[in-house]
């Protein structure tokens, strides 16, 4: 880990000896790692490496043991609502629409921890102009909506509650190359402007890399290797498993 | 012609009960999915602590709304208390909740004769009067007009409760997706047990309307089988469906009862079941309820 002591006070998430599963599989073996305040770390790992999971058994939505340290304290065996108020926000994949509710109040309701109620409007408000798309359609219900627009609902939705950390899953999955593109930009711009940290998943790992200032490679529950943005992109391994060239 | 309106009446503020129960099985249909067979039976339980709020003295306004707190309270202690526990060990399988509620339903009708306000029906002042109107040829009771206000305003808090409230977008939320709205920061169990308290207490008001002449266990049973008509008719996720539903049930049940030799007064819940089993066959989701769709 290059730093050391001076880095150690910027740490947001701490992740050790993270183990978790559904039922009697095990799919979590002892991983750990860490997120930085402010900065985008991405974990690479093919289907059924233990991407979801980990994210799944960070925010709560699953039992696991080991630690998980947010803000410098415990918060493995707490629940995703509390979390969330702590500053935490998961875009769970698949984008987790409230499909029966409308765009607006989709947003609204991402609100929900917080009380300011003319600030609440003011980012729905800017959350249209980053995303036109969604403003068209405000008052239509969410599960009508193309796959791309859920998705940018999904992450306007998480971003609502001001999150320090944004956990991502998948966020290309099902969408359209240039989507994709698309949407990892706002990603970064969203990073940039507004200092929220972003740990994403991903299997896109050309994109993902591209806009992460580190990563992880994950395989069967563990890390196997770790590194900057750059140098994963220059391991000879990453780039035969992950990058395709 | 004037017989047929006064039979109307009669169908409407009998509607009108129907609809006012059927809101509170679609307020924990549409937070939790499930079907409660005790609502009913809730309804008669916190319709108890009215009259014994109404025999210490108080006021029957003021009684209503004592009952409507222990509406909702009973209804939250059971969630906590019975649906909860099961449904975390039922992994999503409705199955072993609904036979907690039928659990209910006999558990809260074998006690209420039990508890210390006394065995034998407990008499209950008639709401809104005795008074009536002249209407077309035909007599508007007094309670008719009042029962149909009393609905008009339930409808009325309701939206204003889903519609332009933070709970009621948080229920809303949970209703349509718990996990998502659990990662926005609403806790979800707290939110089903709101639900289920809020349909409790939409329920009391149900049993004080439904009330003629006493207060005994059998005060809901028929009522629930035609407000689970009148829901089926309207549609299980729809409060507007819930309330055309109880009128629509409530008018046909009793003008069917008065021309139809062969049903009768003692026939009178076979309209409901007819109603039922033609909406299931014809049109699954109701008249207001949406037929599932998912775009995957």
């Amino acid at each position: 880990m290059p730093g050391g002591g001076e880095l150690m006070a910027d740490e947001l998430l701490r992740v050790d000896g993270l183990d978790a599963g559904y039922g009697p599989v095990q799919v979590l073996r002892g991983l750990g790692f860490t997120v930085d305040e402010g900065e985008i770390v991405v974990i690479l790992g093919a289907n059924g490496a233990g991407k979801t999971t980990t994210l799944r058994a960070v925010s709560g939505m699953l039992p696991a043991s080991g630690s998980v340290r947010f803000k410098g304290q415990e918060v493995l065996g707490r629940r995703p609502d509390q979390l969330c108020s702590l500053g935490m926000a998961h875009v769970p994949q698949g984008r987790g629409t409230i499909t029966d509710l409308t765009v607006d109040e989709n947003l609204r309701l991402g609100a929900y921890t917080r009380k300011d109620h003319a600030e609440i409007s003011a980012d729905v408000a800017s959350w249209y102009d980053t995303f036109p798309r969604l403003g068209e359609r405000r008052d239509q219900a969410a599960g009508s909506m193309s796959g791309g627009e859920q998705q940018m609902l999904a992450i306007a939705r998480a971003l609502m509650s001001r999150p320090t950390l944004l956990l991502l899953d998948e966020p290309s999955l099902g969408l359209a190359p240039l989507v994709t593109k698309e949407l990892f930009a706002r990603i970064a711009d969203i990073n940039r402007e507004r200092g929220t940290a972003v740990l994403v998943v991903e299997q896109n790992a050309n994109l993902a890399l591209s806009v992460a200032a580190r990563g992880y490679v994950l395989e069967t529950g563990q890390i196997l290797t770790s590194g900057t943005a750059e140098e994963l992109q220059n391991d000879d391994a990453v780039r035969q498993a992950y990058l395709g060239r | 012609m004037s017989e047929f309106l006064q039979f109307t009446f009669i169908g409407l503020q009998r509607g009108a009960v129907y609809a006012s129960l059927a809101i509170a099985l679609v307020i924990i249909f549409r937070t939790t999915g499930l079907l409660n067979f005790a609502q009913g039976e809730m309804a008669m339980f916190s319709t108890y602590f009215v009259s014994v709020a109404y025999d210490a003295g108080l006021p029957l306004p003021a009684a209503v709304v004592v009952g409507v707190a222990g509406g909702f309270l009973l209804g939250a202690a059971a969630q906590v208390l019975l649906v909860r526990p099961v449904s975390n060990r039922s992994m999503g399988n409705p199955l072993p909740i609904v036979i907690v509620t039928i659990g209910l339903f006999l558990g809260l009708n074998g006690l209420a004769p039990r508890m210390p306000w006394g065995e034998t029906t407990r008499p209950f002042p008639v709401p809104f009067g005795t008074g009536s109107i002249e209407l077309l040829g035909a007599t508007l009771s007094h309670r008719t007009i009042g029962t149909l206000l009393v609905l008009a305003s339930e409808v009325a808090v309701l939206w204003l409760l889903f519609q332009k409230t933070r709970l009621g977008l948080a229920l809303r939320g949970v209703a349509s997706n718990a996990e998502s709205s659990s990662l926005v920061g609403i806790p979800v169990n707290r939110m089903l047990t709101v639900g289920w308290g809020l349909a409790a207490a939409f329920g009391t008001v149900a049993g004080v309307l439904s009330v003629e002449g006493g207060v005994d266990n059998t005060l809901m049973i028929s009522p629930l089988v035609f407000a689970f008509a009148a829901a089926t008719l309207g549609g299980f996720d729809s409060e507007l469906g819930a309330v055309v539903g109880g009128l629509i049930v409530g008018v046909f049940s009793e003008l069917v009862a008065h021309y139809v030799d062969l049903v009768g007064q003692d026939l009178k819940l076979l309209p409901a079941f007819v109603l039922i089993l033609l909406v299931l066959l014809l049109r699954p989701q109701g008249l207001f309820g949406r037929a599932q769709v998912t775009r995957v």
